[in-house]
């Protein structure tokens, strides 16, 4: 990655965290939770995963939710957004005051900050862009201009609008009935948005499809893209293998990578996003896959 | 009154009973960020393969009630990346490392003995045996006594002599006991149980499977009263064989629910990807059960269920 910082791992912590609010924002969910710890080591595009149900529920994965913003308050903490669209979230969304949740996080690796102050382009789909306006701060902190565009399907799903239109530059939106902005989706205005912002670095996160769009577009102008990824994810921590997609290492060896580890952001040019979903033929360990070179005399022993 | 917790895995003493579960903790690097992983009574890695593998596609994994399904097809490094970089690194944090095999022949998982031999350290193999033959048009290894013997066999056969070797028991069989006898008369040092139960999810909104691979292995609590009733089976048919019980435990008391059936240790799988400290608080929480109850000593109440009530009664007048 282009990266800053050193990007120093920061180990996550596991916490329980008493909740502040949980208050609506159009149709979406949001919390606070007191979680200092998690807060204080923050940053970017890092996500938490969230326990649900209580000690004795039915369900057993964690949610994995992005962190929307961190603040100093009561020693320090986290908001994050969410759809209660299923039986864990509607949980969450039924979560008052000084109830407490156990957290695990940060999370994952951050949205890389550049070195000097470029033109930088947020863009979100639906509550996907819920980690963008952190990331905005820390940008202009670092001098750089940011443009939003922001997609969803209708005005109610549009995470922040007011907040991209307040903060950013300029703040494009699209929804697909034409509720909220211009009527369509982000791609039919990407390439105007990134001739009049003169765009050098594209930070992007929402649906698969949107990201993979957002890429093969930025492509044609060589304009870098960070795109953070929504895969769903059983642990968050990196143990249970379940988030994997392929991704081409700088060596030019594709891998099974996890997306909780190993991103959520991704170097977006490396993310072979044809082949999500699948097992490519020519990834590491891949059916039938045999070392190229190097001391890997073993025949690849494949079961099943 | 602090409670004796030593349990013993073939030969070899461990502080106590709690381990993870094979799958469950990669090779315990990402866990160590949130507990000692010495602490437990060891970590038992990944299932290795002899090459890398990427695993089948995603989706891989689905929530169901109590339970989840993972059809991850053992994705992993390959037994040199694991002994290059894993192993040293599980073995420098002072952890026992319990090294998971799998392969799709039993020359491979011969072979992968064979090399985990050579590397000082581990503390034993536990053998996944519910992996398809590739040499038998795919059928799984546990679901047949004779090829999992035949395994057990070559493991044995090729593990150094002082490294206990476990065959890993699928529930999918007709009788358990058969495979379990037939893996110790194969020389397997010990018995682990039970790998998932294998499963399947359709989602009525796509009205398609949930999962690539189709179907996954049920894990969670959904299946702890599989895994006691198999390792009560196991205990009752092989009172001296060691046993690592596992399948959804996720409390110090589920855990001494399968010591009562004759577990002399527990694997926790599925629970640590609920809470990544599952491990510590279940060996904690077991420890006060124990204490609850003045149980002294772990070893004195490994398999006690199977005492008639009468055994028990007495054992607690002596007490008084």
């Amino acid at each position: 990655m282009t990266a800053e910082d050193g990007e120093t791992d920061v180990a996550p912590v596991q916490v329980r965290g008493t909740v502040l609010t949980v208050r609506r924002v159009d149709s979406y969910y949001a919390i606070t939770v007191v979680a200092p710890p998690i807060a204080e080591r923050f940053r970017p595009g890092q996500f938490i995963a969230v326990a649900v149900g209580g000690p004795h529920t039915a369900m057993l994965l964690r949610r994995a939710f992005s962190i929307y913003d961190v603040r100093p308050d009561h020693g320090g903490t986290v908001e994050f957004v969410f759809a209660a669209l299923g039986g864990g979230t509607q949980w969450l969304a039924r979560r008052r005051a000084r109830d407490t949740l156990d957290i695990t996080g940060p999370l994952g690796r951050p949205f890389p900050i550049p070195r000097d102050p470029v033109t930088c382009l947020l863009i979100g789909g639906g509550y996907g862009s819920s980690p963008l306006f952190s990331l905005a701060d820390r940008l202009r902190a670092r001098g750089c201009q940011v443009d939003f565009l922001l997609g969803a399907a209708s005005a109610d799903r549009v995470f922040g609008a007011l907040t991209a239109r307040r903060s950013g530059r300029t703040a494009m939106i699209t929804t697909d009935d034409g509720s909220l902005g211009a009527r369509g989706i982000v791609t039919d205005v990407l390439s105007q948005v990134i001739h009049d912002a003169r765009t050098d670095v594209i930070y992007a996160c929402g649906p698969m499809p949107m990201l993979r769009e957002v890429t093969s577009d930025a492509g044609k102008y060589d304009i870098p893209v960070f795109a953070s990824v929504e895969e769903s994810m059983a642990c968050g921590i990196g143990v249970c293998m379940s988030c994997v997609l392929p991704v081409r290492g700088t060596d030019g060896i594709t891998r099974m990578v996890r997306s909780c580890v190993d991103g959520p952001v991704f170097r977006a040019d490396q993310v072979r996003w044809d082949d999500v979903g699948t097992i490519p033929f020519d990834a590491l360990g891949a059916p039938g896959w045999k070392a190229r070179a190097g001391p890997e005399p073993l025949e690849a022993g494949s079961a099943g | 009154m602090p409670v004796d917790l030593r349990t013993k895995l073939g030969h070899i003493e461990l502080p106590n009973p709690i381990l993870t579960a094979s799958g469950c903790a990669a090779s315990g690097r990402e866990l160590a960020q949130f507990f000692d992983v010495s602490k437990i009574g060891a970590v038992v890695t990944k299932s290795v393969m002899l090459a890398p593998r990427a695993g089948r596609p995603t989706p891989r994994m689905v929530e169901t009630d109590s339970g989840m399904l993972n059809s991850i097809g053992l994705q992993g490094p390959g037994i040199d990346a694991f002994l290059q970089r894993d192993l040293p690194w599980l073995l420098s944090r002072g952890a026992r490392a319990v090294v998971s095999i799998a392969g799709g022949s039993i020359d491979e998982y011969a072979e992968l003995a064979g090399r985990l031999s050579e590397a000082p350290g581990i503390t034993a193999i536990e053998v996944n045996i519910s992996c398809p033959n590739v040499e038998d048009r795919g059928k799984v290894f546990a679901c047949d006594p004779d090829a999992a013997a035949a395994v057990m066999v070559a493991v044995r056969g090729r593990a150094r002599y002082d490294i206990p070797v476990f065959a890993k028991l699928s529930p999918d069989v007709t009788d358990i006991v058969t495979v379990a006898r037939a893996c110790v008369a194969a020389g397997a040092d010990g018995l682990a149980m039970i790998n998932t139960l294998l499963g399947m999810a359709i989602d009525p909104d796509t009205m398609r499977p949930v999962l690539a691979g189709i179907t996954g292995g049920l894990s969670g609590p959904a299946i702890r009263p599989v895994a006691v009733r198999c390792i009560w089976q196991v205990r009752e048919a092989l009172p001296d064989i060691p046993i690592i019980g596992m399948g959804g435990v996720r409390t110090g008391r589920d855990a001494l629910e399968f010591i009562l059936a004759g577990a002399d240790m527990v694997s926790v799988g599925t629970a640590i990807f609920n809470d990544p400290s599952a491990c510590p608080r279940i060996l904690r929480e077991l420890e006060e059960q124990l204490a609850t109850r003045a149980v002294g000593r772990l070893r004195d109440i490994v398999g006690l269920a199977h005492e008639p009530a009468g055994a028990l009664l007495l054992r607690a007048y002596r007490k008084l």
